[in-house]
């Protein structure tokens, strides 16, 4: 079959010697012309509004200096090796993060759902730690470690470096959120996948791994990723300790020349990542929901 | 029948529709006069449920007319939203929604889509469900309830707007025996008031006695179409009397 190529993925020929009728043409048309109208009012819509803010920021009596202090392109382009420098650094503190944050969110809310009498002690710890770690903002958490830890003088954990200590923090923190998030998917799951999977045999923890969490994750897939794009920002936090990630190195120009481009360039290493990532996962989600509800009935 | 027979309700002509190079309906025509019943049965994978989704615009069809009163619902210039407003459809797998009470099921398209006020929603939802006997569960969550009454709770809740056209789609297919009937009983009553319906079914004896013509489906092509007592007692094609030999020897003649 041969796709008509004016209609997105609309059928214009078949082996049997079909071709779309008059009026079927005529529905395309319509559709089509339905949709560029949609799009070009929302393009003389966006055109207008960002025509309308970029003027009233041109046209500020401020601009040329804004200009000049944030939007220096020559010395963004000089700076920006040594500021990447600091970013892969951020990168490389998200990517252990990440995975430490998986597994104990993981643990602290598979012991948050057991129902276990014999896990009763645990699901205090882990409600009090989630408490705990949710209710404090990250910032004083990564002061309090950062600071607080070598204060201690403990043997070695006290000397270990304030980048490994505040991606610590950063730990702690996120797992409080994303245990809650885990949790939720879990809680989700209607009761009769569980029942269906036990009365096939399976054991708790089988019904746990290969029925609930593949269903419970999917559904909260959107809000994980929406704190993994959190936590890529918020590694930058650590540069409060001195460590000199990317926006350490920025400020470090910045104070070296009194010019803020590299706060700029800095952001705009951040954007690189974030925003296809956000795009990539969207289109992930959506196959994957389109896959397994093909009718959405029987 | 009781009622008069009107013009064609719904007609639709060389309705194609494929997913993907799949061709699932190949140039159906139907056409299904007012306060008649037509019954489509046919293989599970014969396009049935497909036929009845290209009706209500469910899906996008490829091509071919779907007139609704004469009017092409296929066509994105007519609103196809007030226009399936006038058709009602239930699923095999009910579909209510979990989060709602029967009667909030019942009255959230009066309510949002026709503006009709709570109190006037929920007097003529209870008096629907008097009908069927389901006033007891106006309060109670869908999951609280059997198959049986789900299903006539989402038959009511398609009724509760008046719709001109019903479309039924294996209704009973997940349900055991004594369901079956209660809700197959629902569906004659429908028919008894003149309501007009296409139905998908798997139940022979259920077809015999609600269809004014029975539409055999093979490979998305209406194979042989007429009576149901020619069509299922004395079928002429080949196809439909293997079919209908293969429903027997499973017992469901
Ligand atoms: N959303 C879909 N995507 C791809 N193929 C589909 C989809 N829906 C139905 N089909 C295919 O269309 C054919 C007819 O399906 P269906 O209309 O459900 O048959 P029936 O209701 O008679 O059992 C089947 O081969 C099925 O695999
Ligand atoms: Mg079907």
């Amino acid at each position: 079959m041969t796709l008509d190529p004016t209609s997105g993925d609309a059928p214009f020929a078949s082996p049997d010697g079909w071709r779309p009728s008059e009026h079927e043409l005529a529905r395309r048309a319509a559709r089509r012309s339905q949709s560029r109208r949609g799009m070009s009012i929302a393009l003389v819509s966006s055109v207008v509004v960002i025509g309308a803010l970029g003027t009233v920021v041109v046209t500020s009596s401020g601009w040329p200096v804004v200009r000049d202090t944030f939007f220096d392109v020559p010395y963004g382009l000089e700076v920006l090796p040594i500021i990447f420098d600091g970013f892969k650094l951020d990168l490389l503190l998200v990517a252990i993060a990440s995975v430490c944050i998986a597994v104990l969110s993981m643990i602290v809310a598979l012991v948050r759902t057991s129902r276990s009498p014999a896990a009763a002690p645990f699901r205090i710890l882990a409600t009090v730690y989630v408490d705990f770690f949710r209710g404090t903002p990250l910032i004083l958490v990564i002061l309090l470690i950062g600071f607080g830890i070598p204060a201690l003088n403990l043997p070695k954990i006290s000397s270990l470096d304030v980048a490994v200590l505040g991606t610590a923090a950063i730990v702690l923190t996120y797992t409080g959120y994303v245990a809650e998030v885990i949790r939720s998917g879990i809680l989700s799951v209607h009761p009769s996948q569980r029942a269906a999977a036990r009365s096939l045999g399976l054991s708790n923890a089988q019904t746990m791994r290969h029925v609930v969490l593949p269903q419970g994750i999917r559904r909260v897939m959107p809000p994980l990723l929406n704190d993994f794009v959190s936590l890529l920002k918020d590694v930058g936090l650590v540069s409060i300790l001195g460590v000199t990630e990317a926006i350490q190195q920025a400020q470090i120009e910045t104070n070296k020349s009194f010019n803020y481009t590299p706060y700029v360039v800095a952001a705009l290493l951040f954007l690189i990542v974030t925003i296809p990532l956000t795009r990539f996962t969207d289109r992930v989600l959506a196959t994957s929901i389109s896959r397994q509800n093909a009718q959405g009935t029987a | 029948m009781t009622s008069t027979v009107g013009g064609p309700l719904l007609e639709l002509r060389a309705v194609r529709k494929s997913f993907g190079t799949e061709l699932v309906l190949r140039d159906v025509d139907l056409v299904v006069p007012e306060h008649t019943v037509t019954v489509l049965i046919g293989a599970s994978g014969s396009g049935k449920s497909t036929l009845l989704r290209c009706i209500n615009q469910l899906e996008l069809i490829d091509d071919g007319l779907v007139l609704f009163d004469g009017v092409d619902l296929a066509d994105p210039r007519n609103d196809a939203d007030e226009i399936r407003q006038r058709i009602g459809i239930v699923f095999q797998a009910f579909n209510l929604f979990p989060h709602m009470s029967v009667l909030d099921n019942i009255t959230l398209a009066m309510r949002r889509v026709h503006k009709v006020q709570r109190a006037q929603a929920e007097a003529a939802a209870l008096e629907l469900l008097g009908r069927f006997s389901l006033v007891d569960k106006a309060s109670q969550y869908p999951d609280r309830l059997s198959g049986g009454q789900q299903q006539r709770v989402a038959i009511v809740r398609a009724l509760a707007v008046s719709p001109k056209l019903m479309l039924f789609d294996e209704v009973t297919s997940a349900l055991d025996p004594v369901l079956v009937n209660e809700v197959l009983a629902v569906v004659r009553d429908l028919r008894k008031d003149g309501m007009t319906m296409v139905i998908a079914t798997h139940e022979m004896g259920f077809a015999t006695q609600v269809a004014d013509e029975v539409c055999f489906l093979s490979g998305g092509v209406i194979v042989e179409r007429g009576a149901p007592d020619q069509v299922i007692h004395a079928p002429t094609d080949q196809l439909t009397q293997e079919f209908l030999r293969r429903v027997h020897e499973a017992g469901r003649l």
